[in-house]
């Protein structure tokens, strides 16, 4: 099912949590909502299960304009973030309450709703748990009972919030790679809420990153991570550092002087880069700093690097240093990114 | 599961593997402190009941008037918990969920039961549901007030606090979530409250219906004002535990005050092996 959110703006007591957003996605597509808390990713979530209703804009399901109507009326599939499992009923009745509940004319008679709860349990890898009560299981099995449940209404679309928050890291990465899988294979329109960017961008067909109630980009992970379009984008998306420059002549000033690096307009702005796109360098024109800590992570070796700010705070830049070459703590490093941008103040 | 388990294996042992120190002295605290309070003066109960022999025991517990007593008795009290389970739900309901003005206000009036002399109480009842009382009046030829009906209202009325109190704590903990899921599935109000919301409240609701069960058998200042005192119609068998006392027929007291608790005992037995069964299905609550 296509999905069309048109100028949505949602407040709570006059505090605007979603901003004029606006997002189309694609039949089948898997999307990660991606954002800091408060960002308002979970508002633009319950928006399109119908949990909260838009103060203005519209959200259509396909060509049926759904803004109005109510969350039993939308057909979509929820995944709560404590997953919200009824504890009074077994496994098998969790997941066939969506089914019970239908009014007696499209209700499946008992015996399919038995049969679909048991496909649905082999969907889910969790055969022979039926009788079990939620209290009874793992985290990473209530997540899937929880999902489980909600395909068991045949969604239209399948929203799942924080999917993932509450499970220990291992589970985590296992269930990640398990709901791509799922996802392949029933091909369900999916949105999912995440604060954890390294879920998004390994899950998600594409990213929607979002902050202050706005979508600042939308995207696939190389085009978040290798185009970021605004400064608020760089710094969320993995490692960044950055310095206020300004370009006159087509040359990058730092502090007034040129470091290396040339750019079309003239502006002033803010310079980012990516700790991995930097190389040493001893070029007079480039960036220069004091080396104050050097720390090993996993394949890499990044050094911390303080630029003299005339008598200010220093600057402080982090710049992956080649491993077989450390750098000496308190030397001087010379450096100039190979892949950067600026923007505007 | 496990957790359980172990615990419960570890309560048959007398030393428990607790860090925590004090195990010995508390235990004993606690066994004096029970001896004297409740299992000596229960003891003496029996004793004095003992006195009658088993034929003297039978005698009284077949007689026509302690049998119609205790039917008054447990059948009142049982009649005013299921009411009070059915209304202090729905209050416990409205307080938890609506925010409206006056709210503190009726929350702790909820309390007033407990605070308040239960003759207070039984007199006031007495008074407005009498055959020309304010409100018994509206009901006659219908009445109220000293029959069992009248009892039923003064058990009501000691009972709702143990209600609204045992359910209140736990419906204030219900998820939001777990009602938007349901929803998201597709019920509707009704179904979600009578299908997911109020099972979750099963062993509070049972916890409350012991209480207010246990505390309305019990009951003797409110009802004696408004029951009329009626042998064989209205007469509670606390009263004719009074009555046997001022008679100097002590034995005869303690055999009918020893019947009350065995049968109170082995309700409330009942009681707790359900909660201890809805609590192993439904987590702890």
């Amino acid at each position: 099912m296509e999905v069309r959110i048109n100028n949505i703006r949602k407040e709570f007591d006059r505090f605007a949590a979603l901003n004029d957003v606006s997002l189309n996605i694609a039949s089948g597509e898997l999307i990660a909502l991606l954002g800091p808390s408060g960002s308002g990713k979970t508002t633009l979530l319950r928006l399109i299960a119908g949990l909260d209703f838009p103060t203005d804009g519209k959200i259509f399901f396909g060509d049926e304009d759904a803004s109005h109507h109510s969350v039993q009326d939308r057909h979509v599939g929820f995944v709560f973030q404590h997953y919200a499992l009824f504890r009074h009923m077994t496994v098998a009745q969790n997941i066939g309450f969506g089914l019970k509940v239908r009014p007696s004319a499209s209700r499946p008679p008992k015996t399919e709703i038995k049969k679909r709860v048991s496909d649905l349990l082999d969907m889910v890898q969790l055969s022979g748990l039926e009788n079990r009560y939620p209290n009874q299981l793992s985290g990473g099995q209530r997540q899937r009972v929880a999902l489980a449940r909600a395909m068991a209404i045949e969604p239209r679309i399948l929203l799942l919030d924080e999917p993932f928050g509450a499970l220990d890291a291992k589970v985590r990465k296992e269930l990640r790679r398990w709901l791509r899988e799922f996802h392949d294979r029933t091909g369900h329109t999916t949105v999912f809420v995440t604060h954890d960017q390294e879920e998004a961008l390994e899950l998600a067909d594409r990213v929607v990153v979002m902050s202050q109630g706005k979508i600042e980009q939308v995207g696939s992970a190389d085009d978040v991570y290798d185009r970021p379009q605004s400064p608020f984008v760089f710094s969320f998306i993995g490692e960044s550092s950055h310095l206020p420059v300004e370009v006159k002549d087509g040359t990058v000033l730092f502090q007034g002087e040129p470091i290396g690096l040339s750019e079309g307009a003239n502006t002033a702005g803010d310079l980012f880069f990516r700790p991995e796109d930097v190389v040493l360098t001893d070029e007079s024109q480039a960036l220069s700093g004091k080396v104050t800590a050097c720390r090993r992570l996993a394949g890499t070796r990044i050094a911390e690097i303080d630029i003299a700010n005339n008598g200010h705070a220093p600057f402080h830049v982090e710049v992956e240093v080649p491993l077989h070459a450390p750098v000496e703590l308190g030397a001087e490093a010379r450096f100039r990114p190979t892949r950067w941008k600026i923007f505007n103040k | 599961m496990t957790a359980s388990a172990t615990a419960s294996k570890a309560g048959w042992r007398v030393k428990q593997p607790s860090i925590i120190p004090g195990f010995g002295l508390t235990l004993g605290f606690s066994l004096a402190y029970l001896s004297l309070i409740i299992l000596i003066p229960i003891a003496g109960l029996l004793w004095r009941t003992a006195e009658l022999g088993w034929s003297g025991f039978f005698a009284i517990l077949t007689d026509e008037r302690t049998i119609r007593a205790l039917y008054v008795s447990f059948g009142t009290a049982f009649a005013a918990a299921l009411i009070n389970v059915i209304f202090g739900t729905i209050l416990a309901w409205v307080l938890t969920r609506y925010r409206f003005p006056g709210r503190r206000l009726i929350d702790a009036m909820v309390d007033l039961p407990f605070a308040l002399p239960t003759a207070v109480a039984g007199i006031a009842f007495a008074s407005l549901y009498a055959p020309n009382g304010w409100v018994g009046s509206l009901f006659m030829p219908f009445r109220i007030a000293f029959t069992p009906y009248g009892i039923v209202i003064a058990l009501i009325f000691i009972g709702l606090p143990f209600v609204v109190r045992t359910v209140q704590p736990i419906m204030e903990e219900i998820d939001r979530e777990v009602e938007e899921a349901a929803a998201t599935l597709g019920a509707n109000r009704f179904q979600t409250i009578f299908q997911v919301l109020l099972p979750g409240l099963t062993p509070a609701v049972l916890t409350g219906f012991a209480l207010a069960f246990a505390r309305g058998v019990g009951e003797y200042g409110s009802v004696i004002f408004i029951a009329g005192n009626i042998p064989y119609v209205s007469e509670i068998a606390p009263l004719l535990i009074v009555i046997r006392l001022e008679e100097f027929n002590y034995a005869g007291a303690t055999a009918i005050a020893t019947i009350m608790l065995l049968i109170s005992f082995a309700m409330l037995l009942v009681i707790n092996l359900i909660q201890a069964w809805s609590r192993r299905r439904y987590g702890n609550v």
